[in-house]
């Protein structure tokens, strides 16, 4: 009785962590779930054949079974998110710490550059970036890991503020740690919750950016199985072979709303405040 | 409130000043020679190329270049188009008002619904119909604009022949309706989250329960006290994700073939057409930061404790 009572006050948290985890494991075993190739496998002879026993989720116009691109897709939306979003930490935790501990100037230009980030919407500047790189899945890498740090920069820093005059921190400083290991030893853990919420719904972010991208042609590459770029041609098919739009964009969400319900259910979890009034 | 409204306009200039300069480095941080040959050019003779770079300015060094494009953008001259031989201002200036149209009514259906649904929720907390209108809202952030986008398509063009597919139909309303729907839905749901959450943080403050005990009926309760603190809390959320639903017009533009400044800079970044790619982003976030501006305005209306921080 303990645990379904659990369960329900953690819904989110579950229901969430069960679809990622679902996600994760069809990315990594792509080559045995998938019954055919993604992209070699493809016969004129089967083109738009609606989803049957031999094709569960039907073919596309060039005779590809659609379940076998849709489960290889996903190692490149997730490999997309979790990337990017990496990068994204590193940046937002280095630059953010920088910010918060050393004041001053460097505080000010941090900041500064911060605005400014968050004044751009993501998908415009990942926009301008392929504009200046040019379509490709290596540049939607740099461009979604390169412009989505500034929440993680801004909470780092006020933490980094608030810690850095607290007790424990003046004991290190008095056992002469270095200030990069003061830093990274004792400010860091303590915004490691917050930034994992963050995480999260970015790599969800992330994902809906990409798919996006490979919609419009400017990310991954045909013939790359991806989930967007398997959209990019649907409104074509749309009369004679509807089940092409379907099947990827019904995984995009089911990824992402996994996802969001993960970092819904992380932030209750580590926030008392919130999960108290519940 | 005449300071306020001054000295928060003013703030704003660091900000496009910035923005600005890190898109222009971005889209002409490659060397002009190789900008043109991009541009699908290969064929020019060295000499042809030189002309082209002195009628296009690409022979300055980039600060100079940066200089001049920021005078001439206080004057509203955005450059020319590469490919078009059009000043860049005429070109975005015929496509602005399908996307300003698209984003209005999007916007009307994203206020309208979103946040009288996060507000009733709220006040039935723990309800089914709260949990329903909930999981809703999770699953709108979740969706897929595109693909909620070509469902609509499907479900209401093809099967049900209600809308008109695709296409800007000399502005006709039936046009609209499917391309406005999908890109209000999501930020829709997101105004519905927000305005549950911030009613809910607000009906334990102190206050509430002062004028409860005074007695004052729940109607007032809910109009005077709740909704208007709730508000600056939905504002903030309403004013930052702004951004995201103007970003997104880029898709469903593309998704509609609507004649907007959302297809118009896809198309540009193909044609290697950086002038008309840099004019459309850089009106883009000036609209975005107007409405953030304008938001900050309105706090100091709605709270007028705020002008005095």
């Amino acid at each position: 009785m303990k645990n379904l009572e659990q369960f329900t006050r953690r819904k989110n948290l579950v229901i969430g962590a069960i679809v990622t985890v679902v996600m994760v494991i069809i990315a990594i075993f792509a080559p045995l779930i998938a019954p055919y190739d993604p992209i070699y496998d493809a016969d004129l002879m089967v083109a738009e054949e609606p989803p049957s026993l031999s094709y569960i989720f039907g073919t596309d116009d060039q005779g590809r079974d659609i379940f076998s691109r849709v489960v290889y897709g996903a190692r490149i939306s997730l490999s997309v998110g979790l990337i990017s979003q990496l990068m994204n930490s590193i940046i937002g935790i280095t630059l953010g710490l920088l910010a918060g501990y050393f004041g001053k100037w460097v505080d000010d230009l941090i900041m500064g550059l911060t605005n400014i980030m968050l004044s751009i919407p993501s998908i415009i500047f990942a926009l301008a970036i392929m504009a200046l790189l040019g379509p490709g899945l290596i540049n939607v890498f740099i461009a979604l890991g390169f412009t989505n740090w500034s929440y993680t920069c801004r909470i780092t820093r006020s933490q980094a503020l608030y810690t850095k005059n607290l007790n424990y921190v003046n004991a290190s400083r008095a056992l002469s740690y270095s200030e990069v290991n003061i830093m990274f030893t004792q400010i860091l853990p303590n915004i490691v919750g917050p930034i994992l919420v963050i995480a999260t719904l970015g790599i969800s972010g992330a994902i809906l950016i990409e798919a996006s991208l490979s919609f419009l042609g400017l990310g991954t590459q045909p013939p790359t199985p991806s989930w967007g770029g398997m959209l990019a041609t649907a409104r074509e098919q749309l009369f004679t072979a509807p089940w092409i739009s379907i099947f990827p964009g019904m995984f995009i969400f089911l990824t992402v709303l996994g996802l969001n319900l993960l970092g819904d259910g992380l932030r209750d979890l580590l926030d008392p405040h919130t999960s108290q009034r519940k | 409130m005449l300071a306020y409204f001054i000295r928060r306009t003013l703030q704003f200039i660091p900000t496009i000043i910035g923005v600005t300069l890190i898109i222009f480095l971005l889209l002409n941080v490659l060397p002009g020679n190789a900008a043109l040959m991009a541009g699908g050019r290969k064929e020019l003779t060295a000499q042809a190329i030189e002309e082209l770079k002195e009628k296009w300015g690409l022979h300055h060094p980039i600060h100079v270049r940066y200089a001049k494009y920021m005078i001439g953008l206080t004057k509203g001259d955005m450059g020319v188009s590469y490919l078009r031989d059009e000043p860049v201002s005429d070109v975005i200036g015929a496509r602005i008002w399908p996307t300003l149209r698209l984003s209005m009514y999007a916007m009307i259906i994203a206020v309208g619904i979103g946040i009288p649904l996060g507000f009733y929720s709220a006040v039935k907390q723990g309800t089914w119909l709260d949990s329903l209108s909930m999981v809703g809202a999770v699953s709108g952030v979740s969706f897929p604009q595109f693909w909620l986008g070509l469902l609509l398509m499907y479900f209401l063009c093809v099967k049900a022949q209600l809308f008109p597919v695709t296409g800007y139909g000399e502005g006709a309303f039936s046009n609209i309706v499917l391309p406005a729907i999908t890109l209000g839905l999501g930020y829709m749901a997101l105004l519905a989250r927000t305005t549950r959450a911030a009613v809910l943080e607000i009906l334990t403050e102190d206050y509430i329960r002062t004028a409860r005990s005074k007695g004052i009926s729940e109607f007032l309760i809910y109009n005077k006290h709740v909704l208007r603190n709730a508000m600056i809390l939905i504002l903030t959320t309403a004013g930052l994700q702004f951004g995201s639903m103007i970003g997104q017009t880029v898709v469903i533009e593309k998704l509609f073939s609507w004649p907007g400044i959302g297809s118009l800079v896809v198309d540009s970044i193909f044609q290697r057409d950086t002038p008309i790619t840099q004019g459309c982003i850089i009106i883009i976030i000036f609209v975005f930061l107007v409405v953030n501006l304008l938001v900050d305005l309105t706090y100091s209306v709605i709270d007028p404790r705020i002008k005095y921080q």
